[in-house]
Formats: structure tokens, C-alpha cells, sequence
């Protein structure tokens, strides 16, 4: 009898246990249910969103006369690699490339040094009006490119720079937004770590390039980043002061492709295919350093 | 903590003066730099657009002229008209969509951060590149085209040649092109948000939706508000996409004040003009983010 009962209990005590069970692992199976869908309506999105690259890639493989087919199919009759070859014979376009590498990494460089320096100043040193001054540098940040170019042109014009290599570079070289990012960082690195060096007698330059420098490593890589690609990517002011081959950047260059009457639409696209190649490449490699970046930089609309 | 104050000390006896000199030093590149390439042009361009300045030619001081010849010029009304459009159409939707998608790729779904490049890598490639793949996809016979003839069995519509429906393609396309940015700027706000916070909703009974708009978003609105500002003085830049996409046609429907500027200056050649046209370019920016400046005490939340 007690035994009975006592197997009656504990049969009700396990059905109990297994209905909790149940629907707990149901719940997780609805969530879990819910998750997969979300996951496939979300790969199904880029997807979509990925059709302008993927069409770009598709027709840039294609031999010309089946560019504009219909019905459009994503594989021509052959794949046409030598389209990937043409490019570089039927502009100069490996010169463009070569050109806009020049532009942008020496751009780069630039900006980093005069950023570090000045960030150092900003963020280290204390002078009458730096308070002032640095507000007035962040202000500038407001200031547009496009509303400079008329008088950046005449100035170009006038000290004989228009068709140079310099005029693609220098002007933008000084903008607030690496000292300000720079400093940010320059802050959050402690005083001890130089207060040391600097007591063993160790320049001011010295301790920027040798103990801060190796700390911000980080946020230089995500400075790098960003102005490879603006230099890489920037239209308007190389479409003003440079009208040669031989100081035409990579957008220039394509935008000279349409121009053209009969475009060469399979080249076009190899081309465009390439000139992305950069700048994809390096937000690959920096990734997760530019999100964080791109956080820090969204500080300056803080307080 | 004992080396704050020695620092301090230091810091003391060594005196302003001293690193005042210091300072001079570091600042220097980049002081001069910006002197030469930021602040010259900025105030450039006010006095430029004083003059009727031909690109080749002396200059003629003519006060407020071209001001007064701007606010009666139609086809320069019509290009802030179209900026206008483009900038209120656009900066919404890039929020809305940048910030369902931030909230959509959350930390539940699988590989979100590859998710977020895909979405980012149209902001890192060049413009031009992107606008000529937008225009093989949109124009007669392109792939929209053709896959309506496909499918309907009649010809897609010609997007970039009716008035409408180019400014919308414009739209479209620096949609796509931009909102991968903003995408990361919420996605590292909204990652900051509390969970107790949320879990303490959840157990009040706070549902997902009444927890994203009660909590969520504003305790994400100082992001919200650099996003918006940043994005706003962005899009009255916009320029690459109508140049490639459209050339600003058909009849000026898509020619924004940016494309005005450009054609005035270097097509037209007057510098001078294009000047002023800038200036008026700098104050409608100015103008709008001093309003969403003000604006932001309403909504705004800093902890």
C-alpha cells in the first residue's frame, strides 16, 4: 500500500517534471524557431542588398554582346577573365591605380604625423588659449569640402599647384578630425607611464614617439583607415584640379569611362570591381578596430 | 596615490611658459597647415564670392551682386528646392533604416558582425564605382529592365529618365550607398544599453516593443543625434551620385546645389558666383544643424 503510493507519487512528481520540460523546451523550440526564421529573412535581405555587387561582379566577367541579354542571366556563355586584362590596356588604369595609391598613402602618412603632434600639444601641454583653439579647430569640422573648392582652387591656381600630385594631397592633410581623435585617445593613456621616461631625461619627442605612440596603436589603425579611404574614394576635388592622365585618381578615372558613347559596360564593371578592392580589403582587416572607431568618433556629438 | 602630486608639483615649478614653447613646436605642422588649407579658404570664399572672378581673367569687386542674382536665379532656387527634397526624404529613411537594422542584427543573431560589413562595405567603396553600377542596373535594357520583360512581359520603366522617379533613384541609391555607417554607430550604442535595466522592464511587464521605445532608444538618443546632425550636413553635400548616376538631368531634376556649384564654377566658369553659391551652401547648413542643435534639449537623454 505504501509502496504503491509511494510509486504513484513519484510517477506524478516525473510527469510533472517532464510536462515543465515540455514546455520549456517548447518555448526554446518557438524561440529557437523564431531565431532560425529572423536568421533566414535577414541572409535573405543582404542578399538583396548585395544584388548591385553581385550584378557588378556578374557582368564584369561577361563577354560584351551578352551584357544587356534578355532575359538576364547571371553567367554569360563563357566566363571572360581577359576582361580583368583589358582594363589595364584600354585606359591607363593601372596608372590610376598607381596614383591613387600615392594619394592616398602619402595623405596618409601626413595626416598621421601632424595629428600625432598635435594631438600631444592638445591632449599633454599646457598653453594660453588651448581651450579656445582646440574649439575653434573642432568648429571647422562643420565646414564642408565642397563649400571651399572655389578659393582652395584659385589658391592652387595661384602658387602654380593645379595638375600636381601635392594639390591631391596637401590641402586635405590638416583637418581637425585626426587631432581630435587622436587626442581622445591620448588621453586615456596614463601620465605615469611618461612621467618616468621624462625624469630619465628623455625628450618630449622621445616619450610621444616611443611610449605613446605603441599605446594608441589602435586608434592610429582606425585614423589610417579612414583617410586611406577618403583620400582613395574623394571625386570633386581631383574632377577640379587635375585634368591629365597623369595624376588621375581611381574615381576620376572610372568617371572618364562613362564619358565615353558606346561604353564598354563589362569593362566598366571589372574596373569599378577593382577600384573597390582597397578600401573592402582594408575594412576587412581593421574591422572590429573601426566599429570601435566609429563609436569613439560619434563622442564628438556628445557633450 | 602618490604620483598625482608630484606631477602636479612639477608641472608647477616648470611654469606655462615652458611648455607654452613646447607647444609651439608640436602644433606647428598642423597650425600652419590648417591656417593655410582650412581657415584662408573659409574666409576665401566669402571674399571670392564678392568678385566676379572669371577663371581666366582679373577679378572685379561687385559687393553683394552675385547674392542678389543667386535669390533671382531659377535654376539655382530649383537646385536647393531639389537639395531640400533629397535631404528631407533622405535622412529620415537612412535613420529609420540604419536603426531597425541595428536593432533587427542583434547579439541573438548568428554572425550579426558579418553581417554589419556587408552592410558597411558600399560606405568604404569609391561613389563613382557605386553610382555606375546603380546606372547599368536602371537604365533601358539594364537589369531591371530586362528582368520586368522577363517576368511582366513588358518594359520596367525608365527610372533615371523621368523627373520623379530619377530624384528617387538618386535617393535609392545613396540609401544604400550610406546607411551601413550609421548601422555601426547604433549598433555600439545600443550594445551599451544596461540588460538590468531591460530585465527590470521585462519582469514590470514591459513588452519588446514598449522596451525598445521606452529604453532603448532613449537611452541611445545622444547617438541618435550625432547620427542625425552628421548625416544631415552629409546629404546637402551630395554631389558624386547625381553627377554619375543622372549628370543631373533630365531637366535639372536632379541637379542639387552642389552639382550648381560645380557647373557654375568650372563649367561656366565663374568662379565668383560658384563662391557665393557655396557660402549660401554653408549657411543652409549651418541653419539646419543650429535647429537640431537647439531642438536636442527635448529629446536628447544624457546619463
Amino acid at each position: 500500500m505504501n509502496s504503491a503510493a509511494r510509486a504513484l507519487a513519484s510517477t506524478q512528481e516525473e510527469r510533472g517534471q517532464l510536462a515543465r520540460e515540455a514546455s520549456l523546451a517548447a518555448a526554446l523550440r518557438k524561440r529557437r524557431r523564431i531565431g532560425a526564421l529572423s536568421q533566414i529573412l535577414l541572409t535573405l535581405t543582404v542578399l538583396i542588398f548585395m544584388v548591385p555587387v553581385i550584378w557588378m561582379l556578374s557582368t564584369s566577367l561577361k563577354p560584351r554582346a551578352e551584357v544587356f541579354s534578355s532575359p538576364p542571366r547571371l553567367f554569360g556563355s563563357t566566363v571572360m577573365w581577359s576582361n580583368y586584362l583589358a582594363i589595364w590596356s584600354y585606359v591607363p588604369f593601372g596608372q590610376y591605380m598607381l596614383n591613387g595609391f600615392l594619394v592616398a598613402i602619402l595623405g596618409t602618412v601626413l595626416v598621421v604625423a601632424s595629428s600625432v603632434l598635435s594631438a600631444y600639444a592638445f591632449s599633454r601641454l599646457r598653453f594660453r588659449g588651448r581651450d579656445a583653439l582646440f574649439f575653434v579647430f573642432l568648429g571647422t569640422l562643420m565646414v564642408p569640402q565642397e563649400v571651399v573648392v572655389i578659393p582652395m582652387y584659385l589658391f592652387m591656381n595661384a602658387i602654380g599647384w593645379v595638375n600636381t600630385f601635392q594639390a591631391l594631397i596637401v590641402p586635405w592633410a590638416f583637418t581637425a578630425f585626426g587631432t581630435f581623435l587622436l587626442r581622445q585617445a591620448m588621453l586615456a593613456v596614463p601620465m605615469e607611464l611618461e612621467e618616468a621616461a621624462r625624469v630619465d631625461g628623455a625628450s618630449r619627442l622621445r616619450v610621444l614617439l616611443s611610449i605613446i605612440t605603441p599605446v594608441i596603436r589602435p586608434t592610429i589603425a582606425v585614423l589610417v583607415v579612414f583617410t586611406f579611404v577618403n583620400y582613395w574614394n574623394n571625386f570633386l576635388w581631383p574632377l577640379i584640379v587635375v585634368n591629365d592622365p597623369a595624376h588621375t585618381t581611381v574615381p576620376l578615372g572610372l568617371s572618364q569611362f562613362i564619358g565615353q558613347s558606346m561604353k564598354p559596360w563589362e569593362l566598366i564593371m571589372a574596373a569599378a570591381g577593382v577600384s573597390m578592392l582597397p578600401t573592402v580589403i582594408l575594412s576587412v582587416v581593421f574591422q572590429r578596430r573601426l566599429v570601435r572607431g566609429i563609436a569613439m568618433s560619434s563622442g564628438l556629438g556628445g557633450r | 596615490m602618490s604620483p598625482a602630486p608630484t606631477i602636479a608639483a612639477r608641472r608647477g615649478r616648470r611654469g606655462v611658459g615652458g611648455e607654452g614653447r613646447a607647444a609651439s613646436l608640436f602644433l606647428a605642422p598642423t597650425l600652419g597647415g590648417f591656417t593655410l588649407f582650412t581657415l584662408l579658404p573659409i574666409i576665401g570664399s566669402l571674399l571670392v564670392a564678392l568678385t566676379v572672378w572669371p577663371l581666366a581673367g582679373t577679378p572685379t569687386f561687385v559687393g553683394l551682386a552675385n547674392f542678389e542674382k543667386l535669390f533671382q536665379d531659377g535654376a539655382f532656387l530649383n537646385s536647393v528646392v531639389i537639395t531640400l527634397i533629397f535631404v528631407v526624404v533622405y535622412v529620415p529613411l537612412n535613420l529609420v533604416l540604419s536603426l531597425g537594422m541595428a536593432a533587427w542584427i542583434s547579439p541573438r543573431i548568428k554572425g550579426g558582425s558579418i553581417y554589419r560589413l556587408l552592410f558597411f562595405i558600399p560606405v568604404v567603396t569609391p561613389m563613382v564605382a557605386n553610382a555606375v553600377v546603380w546606372q547599368m542596373l536602371l537604365i533601358p535594357g539594364g537589369a531591371l529592365d530586362s528582368i520586368s520583360l522577363a517576368v511582366l512581359g513588358r518594359h520596367g520603366p525608365n527610372v533615371l529618365g523621368q523627373s520623379s522617379s530619377a530624384l528617387a533613384a538618386v535617393v535609392v541609391m545613396s540609401l544604400w550607398q550610406g546607411f551601413g555607417y550609421n548601422l555601426l554607430i547604433f549598433t555600439s550604442a545600443l550594445s551599451g544599453v544596461s540588460e538590468n535595466v531591460l530585465d527590470a522592464a521585462m519582469i514590470d511587464g514591459a513588452g519588446s516593443v514598449r522596451r525598445f521605445f521606452s529604453i532603448r532608444l532613449p537611452m541611445i538618443s545622444p547617438s541618435i543625434f550625432f547620427a542625425t546632425t552628421m548625416t544631415l550636413i552629409t546629404s546637402f553635400q551630395v554631389f558624386a551620385q547625381p553627377y554619375v548616376l543622372t549628370s543631373g538631368g533630365p531637366n535639372s531634376a536632379t541637379t542639387t546645389v552642389v552639382m550648381y556649384l560645380y557647373r557654375q564654377g568650372f563649367q561656366y566658369l565663374n568662379l565668383g558666383y560658384a563662391s557665393a553659391v557655396g557660402v549660401v551652401l554653408f549657411v543652409m547648413i549651418l541653419a539646419v544643424s543650429g535647429v537640431v542643435f537647439l531642438l536636442q534639449k527635448r529629446w536628447v537623454h544624457y546619463e
